[in-house]
């Protein structure tokens, strides 16, 4: 298992558009990818998942892969978080 | 997980209707309304009244009635305010008085000084203390949010489980037009209520009943389908797990044999259903319904069939006796 911790650099926080492109990098991946907040542990393949978080700027979130490709997965979705999810 | 301590403030601002309704106001001791409930229990006081305040437990919400009421009047007008003090050095979460009864002034004043809040009720006692049971029995029921779609079928709550893309979502749109009703979808936040019970819930009510449908997007199913269509609480009595059709796997063919899958230590009974395309999905569902409706009454279709094969065959090996002409008897 691959584990991370991902800061939101979004002003915005994850509303449904990063979460759409969090949820589609996630399912080019064959592992489980989990994301953790607080109490709410969600699979970062479903939308409505990633949308409950309701992360906002700031926020941290615990990062878990687990599968064949976990490690590439582990990386995509940091380089997503670095790149603000493409908006800013 | 982070442990969010449960307040008598957040008691008062529960949102119970009808039966669940606790009907409390607070009279005094406001600012102690921060005080945690730990324990979801209540106290009558009546022997750390009269004085015994061995194994008191201090930590249950305190309720007091009619007897409690008078004893505490009795001893404002004996001037003994001692208890009153003693029962006050221990850490209550709050003190209830039940039937509209008023607490004696001096209990008030008191209590205003340990900051312990004093909150009032029309019920009485006994319906009271049931219904803060049930209300605090499911604060403090251990919860755990899943990734899967609770639907209510013919009565059934079935919570689908499977891979992101498996048809989960769906399967479920299906069922709401043919009249089921959508618990969640995609974030379940399942419970244990009283140690045999799985209650199922969306983990979020600003996104309840809203489903992610690939190609079409988030649709909102309580506008498109209406009142009928939704439900927000189920207790989940069936999980189906759908999993892409595996050639070399072998899937139940016969019934008789039931799966469980453990949660929280209860077993509920599970389905492993292969999904394939131009399988009707949604039939399978409504049919595994009706069947486990069936178990709940006791007819057990499978067993049933069973035991008709073997009086058959038995019934042929009788008849074969006296056709068979077999001397090894």
């Amino acid at each position: 298992m691959v584990e991370k911790l991902l800061t939101v650099k979004n002003r915005a926080g994850i509303h449904a558009r990063p979460a759409a492109i969090i949820a589609q990098t996630a399912n080019r991946f064959e592992c489980e990818v989990t994301l953790i907040h607080e109490d709410i542990t969600v699979n970062a393949k479903s939308i409505m998942g990633v949308i409950t978080m309701a992360a906002g700027y700031n926020t941290v979130v615990k990062l878990q892969t687990e599968g064949a490709d976990e490690k590439e997965a582990a990386q995509a979705l940091e380089e997503l978080f670095e790149s603000k999810f493409e908006e800013e | 997980m982070a442990d969010k301590k449960f307040t008598v403030l957040d008691l008062l601002e529960l949102d119970l209707q009808g039966h669940d309704s606790l009907n409390l106001r607070c009279v005094a001791g406001r600012k102690g309304l921060t005080r945690a409930l730990t324990v979801p229990d209540v106290n009558r006081p009546g022997l750390a009244l009269s004085g015994f305040y061995e194994a008191f437990a201090y930590q249950r919400v305190q309720v007091f009635g009619r007897g409690e009421t008078a004893y505490l009047k009795k001893l404002q007008e004996e001037g003994n305010f001692e208890i009153i003090h003693k029962l006050f050095s221990y850490q209550m979460p709050c003190c209830v008085f039940t039937q509209s009864l008023e607490p004696p002034e001096e209990f008030v004043k008191i209590s205003e000084e340990a900051n312990c809040p004093i909150l009032q009720t029309d019920l009485a006692s006994s319906d009271f203390s049931s219904r803060l049971l049930r209300a605090a029995s499911n604060v403090f029921a251990p919860k755990r949010t899943m990734h899967g779609v609770l639907v209510d079928v013919f009565g059934i709550g079935i919570f689908l489980s499977g891979h992101s893309g498996v048809g989960k979502s769906e399967a479920a749109l299906e069922l709401v037009e043919r009249g089921h009703r959508l618990v969640a979808d995609d974030i379940v936040e399942l419970s244990c209520v009283n140690g045999n019970t799985i209650l199922g819930q969306g983990a979020n009510t600003q996104i309840s009943h809203h489903m992610e449908i690939r190609g079409l997007g988030i649709i909102n199913v309580s506008q498109m389908y209406g009142i009928g269509s939704i439900r927000s609480q189920k207790e989940v009595q069936l999980v189906v797990n759908l999993e892409e059709w595996d050639s070399k796997k072998i899937y139940d063919r016969i019934g008789t044999e039931q799966k469980f899958v453990e949660l929280f230590g209860v077993k509920v009974p599970l389905l492993e259903i292969p999904v394939k395309p131009g399988r009707n999905l949604p039939i399978i569902l409504e049919a595994a319904a009706k069947n486990e409706r069936l178990k709940h009454m006791g007819y057990y279709s499978a067993k049933d069939f069973n035991q008709n094969i073997l009086k058959w065959i038995e019934t042929g090996e009788a008849q074969a006796v006296y056709y068979g002409g077999d001397d090894s008897y």
